[in-house]
Parts: C-alpha cells; structure tokens; sequence
C-alpha cells in the first residue's frame, strides 16, 4: 500500500528527502549542537517559517483544490497560538511564583499561588481574577486538546452557517475577513481575559525547560516543525491524490455539476474548512513559542490576505508550490522588513525596503497572477517539461527544501 | 400505439406551478412516467421543459404542487439536488458538462454508484469490480482508449459521450436528458436514439428534443408542452394531429 502511494506520487518522497535534507542540514549548522554556523534567532525563524509552509498547505487545500477563497484561516492559526500559550504562560509563571513564596516561612497554600499567577498574568489589565477561560491553562493536556478544540469547533459552527446558506465566491471571503476582524476585536479588549492588545509573551521559555538554553530549545522546536510539515504533508498528499481529491477539484471547477452527481456539496466544504483550520492551528501551536510574543494584531484580516498571496505566488493546487511560496516570500519579507536588505540608492531617491518591500510583494503579486497563473511552481514545472514525462500531469518539481536551504545562506 | 407506460408508476408530479417574477413558466402541469419508460418532452422555445427538468432535479422549487417518487411516494420537493440524485435520478444537461481537468478514469470514477459522503470517499479504494466497471463503461462510449487522457483534450462529440457514461455509472432509475441531439452528427443521433432506447428498457428515460426526426426515431409517448403546461400527450402522430398543437408549435 505505501509503496504504490509513493509509486504514484514520486513528488512527495522528493518533497520528504529534501525537508529530512534541510533538517539535517540546520541541525547541524545550528549553536546546539554543532558548528554553529547559524545563529539561534535565525533557527527560530527557520522553524517558524517551517510552521508557515504548513498553514500554506492548508490554505492550498481549501483554495487551490477545493477552490474556497477563505480569508480567515490565518486567524484560527492564531488560536492554536493563543492555546498553547495559554498553557506556557501560565505553567511558567506558575514556576516563578512558586519560586518567590518559597522564601516566605510558611508554606505558600494553593490560594496564594494561584492569587500570584494571577496578579502576575493579569496585573497589566488590571484585573485580579483569573478569567474562566483560563480554567485548564494548568494542565498541557488539556490545553492541547483546546489546541484542536477551539479553533476546529469555530471552524464548524462558522463553515456550517456560511456553506449551508450557499455563500460562494467573494462573499465568503469577506465574510472570513469578518470572522477573524471580529475575533481580533475581541481579543483585543482588556475583558476578552487574553490580556486583550499585550497578549501573551514569554512563550520562548518553555516550563519545565528553565536549565534547558534558547539554542537546544530552539533546535527542539525546529524539529518538530519540521515534523509535522512532513506529517501534513503526507496527510494532504493522500488526501488529494486519491478519488476524495478528485471531488473536491471537481467541486472547484463546477460544484452544481456535483450535486447532481449526488455529492453533498456542503459537507465537503465543511469537512475541508475544518480540516484545514485544524492544521493551521497545529502550526500556530508550533509557530508562537518559537515567536515568543502573541497579540491580537497576528488575527489581523491582512494576515490571511498574506496567507493567500504566499499560495498564490507558490503555486495553487500544488502541495509543493504552497511550501515554495510560503516559505520564499515570508523570509524574503522578514529579510526586507528586517532592515537587513541593503538601501538602494538612486541618486535622486533611496528606496528603504522597510518601506517598498510591500510594493514589490505587491507587483510580485500582481505579475504572477496576469503571467503564471498556476505561481512558481507552474512555471517550474513548465521549465521542466520537456524534460520529464507528463503522465497524467503528475507534479515533478524541484523541491521546495532546497530552496529553503539557499536563503539560509543568505 | 407503442411505448405505453410499463411497471408501476416511477414519478408523479402533479399541480405544478412556478412563477419567476410574476411570469408564471409552469402552469398547473401534471405528469407521470412509468419505471421503464421512454418518453419524449416537445414544446415551443420557452414552454418551460428545462424548467420542469429543475423543478424534478431539486434545482427550482414550484410554488405549487408535488412531486411523488416511487413506490413509497416519497416526496422530491423536501430534499436537495444532491439527495434527489442519490435517489436515482440522474440528468443530463444542454451543454456538455466533465471535469476538464480529471481523466475520464477520474470523470467516470466519480460517478461510479457508491457511497458520497467525505468519509466514505476517503476510505474508498480502487477495487477490481470498480475498474472493470470504469473500463466497461468508457468500452461502451467509445472512450475504451482515452481513459488516461484528460478529458478536457476530448472533441466536443467525446465529451457528450463520456457525460452519457458518466450517467450510466451512476446508474439511475430515472434519466432526464435535455436536447442530447444538439450539435451531433447525424450518425452520432443514430447512436443516441438507438442508447436511448436500450436504456429504456431498464429505467424510465425522459428525453426534450426539439428536433421532430429525432423523436420520430424514439418511437415513444411524446408529451407536448405549451406555455407552462401539457397540451396533448400521446403517440407523435397522435399528437401531431391536434389541431391546437399545430397550431403553437407545428404550424409556425
Ligand atoms: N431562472 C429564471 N428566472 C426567470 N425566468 C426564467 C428562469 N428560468 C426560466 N425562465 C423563463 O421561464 C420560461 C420557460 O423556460 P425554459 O427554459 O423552461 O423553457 P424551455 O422549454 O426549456 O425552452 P428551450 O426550448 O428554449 O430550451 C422562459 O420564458 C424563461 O425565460
Ligand atoms: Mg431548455
């Protein structure tokens, strides 16, 4: 069974060699446990780009093959974010508090520890009770589990609502601009009990890990990053490649066509819309400890918008080309915008790329859309084709990891 | 007279009535067909065939009326497309509609009878019944070649015939196919009408044409619509005689 899904798919043990290739590669380069050739910040961007190719894949599946425009899905990777660092904040100031009543000479009750991470957490918002959200943040599991929970419920009850009064097209893209216009609103009020514009910070410090240094942790991080990019992908690959992936293209290219085959349409845009806001929460749980900080400002409607873009550079309806995309345009920015990329003087005007990065992400955009509609990947596909068989159009690229691997030089 | 209705009752519509902004296309129409049936729909440019076809598919819903469905009579009008095609009815509409981007393997696959829900089709395996079947079919719509091919490469005429095969794998009890003679050949019509037929010897077939050789060809009960509602029922012959049909349809 395995060896006919390779077999048939020839482009997902490339795309797995070149991640396991890249991994290595980092590991060994990295301050942990090697040469260190790449600085520990630079790891962590490394790895949170590893988390973005990820949410990449997901919106690919919901847009590049089931032809959903949703402009949301950056916000329930957001969530998982808000999770998981629900769970690191609180264990770590749990760490703290017990550390500083230790000196006192009684023994400090559960009460007073739990009025000290309280007063610590919520001292900015002014608020001294722990809000009922915050009910499990003591426990990992649990808070994993709300991981999954929250985001792939909102997921459902808002694909319920939107797929059953047959929203298509732009209206549901701005109704998840909505959605997530809302939920950063939300989030961003003081009795949201998410410490509403602060948000979270600290999630680099891992409880548990306080001995443990940034660079070990970090390179942990990295891992399983890459880990669960392959795993999505794997997942996503065998998703697509089978007769489930033949219905959603098809419900992409004419979904009335589908119904009257006796597909239920719906259902299929629920069961996508779920599915990959669950994976976009499974990177955002990745990505916000390796970032640190955590705020309503990452559930803005621009950052789904990006989310989009990236996949749209990359290659819609090209696992691979997601990856590409993701992972080309989001180091390229945060080398841009890093003040890293030197000005360009022009005599008369020096153009800051801080500023005009997103101008030139912008025509970037807008020519990839008017002369490779299928993105990078189609045009990488196109240069190799006379070389390789086109059997069926079966995806035969050059790997996104090696890609990956130049721009860590850089 | 030939093509009597035959077996039990299959579908009845009765007291249809649909308006679309105060134009009323369907008109008290009433029609029945029996579960193996062929029967041909004729009427003028606008009569309201394909709207009647949307009414029966889930696509439209009728103000007014009811449509019963087999021996049970269930109702149509409370369920959707989807669950009307899953009952049996499969349609085959004007223009040519396959996947462009899929195979016809993936094309016929897709209409292959079989469980539709998302968990069902990703548990689905290709098993050897399914392929042969897959094979059979595209053998039988002269397509036995080009499984590998997508089917967007196909000639226009391929492509009706790989819808035709994609009806035929869902294997429906009641066929709608409206204007299938549109841009064909006239060997391709030959093929059609003798298909049609042939089908109609297991499940009730419903066929709109405007073209009276075609439906001289069918040799069946012919249903004449008018202005929303049936004008004459009956041999073509029959109905060729009435004098109100001459005149709204055969004498312009
Ligand atoms: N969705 C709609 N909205 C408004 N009017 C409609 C709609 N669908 C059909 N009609 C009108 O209803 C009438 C019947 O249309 P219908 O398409 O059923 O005719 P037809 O018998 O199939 O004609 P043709 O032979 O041209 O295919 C026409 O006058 C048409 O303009
Ligand atoms: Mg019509």
């Amino acid at each position: 069974m395995k060896h006919s899904f390779f077999a048939k798919n020839p482009s997902v043990l490339l795309f797995l060699a070149c991640l396991a290739l890249f991994t290595i590669a980092v590991t060994v380069m990295s301050e942990a446990w090697g040469l260190s050739l790449i600085p520990t910040s630079f790891v962590k961007t490394l790895g949170k780009t590893l988390c973005l190719c990820l949410v990449a894949l997901a919106m690919d599946l919901i847009w590049g093959f089931t032809g959903i425009l949703s402009l949301g899905h950056m916000a329930f990777f957001a969530i998982g974010g808000y999770m998981i660092g629900m769970w690191l904040m609180y264990a770590r100031t749990e760490e703290i508090v017990i550390l500083s009543l230790a000196n006192s000479p009684l023994p400090a009750t559960p009460e007073e520890i739990r009025q000290g991470i309280t007063s610590q957490i919520f001292g900015v918002v002014g608020s001294s009770e722990l809000p009922p959200i915050w009910s499990f943040a003591h426990s990992l599991p649990l808070q994993l589990l709300l991981v999954l929970l929250v985001p792939g419920l909102l997921a459902l009850v808002f694909g319920w609502l939107a797929f059953r009064s047959r929203v298509t097209g732009v209206y549901l893209s701005i109704l998840t601009q909505a959605m997530t216009l809302t939920l950063a609103l939300w989030l961003f009020q003081n009795d949201s009990g998410l410490r509403g514009n602060n948000g979270l910070s600290g999630l680099q410090n891992i409880p548990g890990l306080g001995q443990t240094s940034q660079d070990v942790i970090s390179i942990w991080l990295f891992l399983a990053s890459a880990l669960a990019l392959a795993l999505g992908y794997l997942l996503l690959s065998s998703i697509t490649s089978g007769k489930f992936g033949s219905v959603i293209r098809a419900i992409r290219d004419d979904e009335t066509r589908m119904r009257f085959l006796g597909y239920p349409v719906e259902s299929y845009k629920l069961f996508v819309f779920t599915l990959a806001a669950l994976i976009a929460a499974i990177a955002g749980a990745l990505y916000y400890p390796q970032a640190g900080i955590i705020n309503p400002a990452e559930l803005a409607p621009i950052a789904s918008i990006y989310l989009a873009v990236w996949v749209a550079i990359g290659g819609r309806g090209q696992l691979w080309g997601a990856v590409l995309g993701a992972a080309l345009v989001s180091l390229l920015s945060s080398w841009f915008t890093g003040g890293r990329a030197p000005d360009l003087p022009l005599g008369f005007y020096t153009i800051k790329w801080v500023d005009w990065w997103l101008i030139l992400l912008g025509l970037g955009f807008v020519c990839v859309t008017l002369f490779a509609p299928q993105g990078l990947a189609g045009l990488l596909q196109r240069l190799a084709g006379p070389l390789t068989p086109r059997r069926g159009g079966a995806p035969l690229g050059p790997d996104p990891g090696a890609l990956q691997e130049k721009e860590a030089r850089e | 007279m030939t093509g009597q209705t035959t077996g039990a009752t299959l579908l009845e519509a009765s007291g249809l009535s649909v308006t679309f902004d105060g134009y009323r296309a369907i008109r008290n129409l009433s029609f029945a067909i029996g579960e193996r049936e062929l029967r041909a729909i004729i009427g003028p440019n606008g009569a309201g065939k394909t709207t009647f076809m949307d009414i029966i598919t889930g696509k439209t819903r009728p103000d007014e009326g009811r449509v019963l469905w087999g021996p049970l009579s269930r109702s149509l009008l409370a369920m959707n497309e989807a669950q009307i095609a899953r009952i049996g009815i499969g349609r085959k509409f004007q223009r040519p509609t396959v996947f462009e981007d899929q195979t016809v393997r993936e094309n016929l696959i897709m209409a292959l009878k079989a469980p539709r829900s998302p968990f069902a089709v990703l548990r689905w395996k290709p098993r050897r019944p399914d392929l042969d079947r897959t094979e059979t079919l595209a053998t039988q719509v002269g397509l036995g070649q080009a499984l590998s091919r997508k089917s967007g490469e196909l000639s226009h005429g391929q492509k009706q015939w790989l819808e035709i095969g994609m009806l035929l794998a869902q294997e429906p009890k009641l066929l709608l196919v409206d204007e299938p003679a549109a841009g064909m050949t006239l060997a391709e019509r030959e093929q059609t009408t003798t298909l049609l037929t042939e089908l109609a010897k297991t499940r009730a077939v419903v066929v709109v044409e405007h073209d009276m050789e075609f439906v001289r060809r069918l040799n069946c009960r012919v249903t004449v619509l008018h202005e929303g509602s049936v004008l004459a029922e009956g041999s073509l012959d029959h109905v060729t005689a009435n004098p109100q049909v001459i005149e709204v349809y055969l004498g312009r």
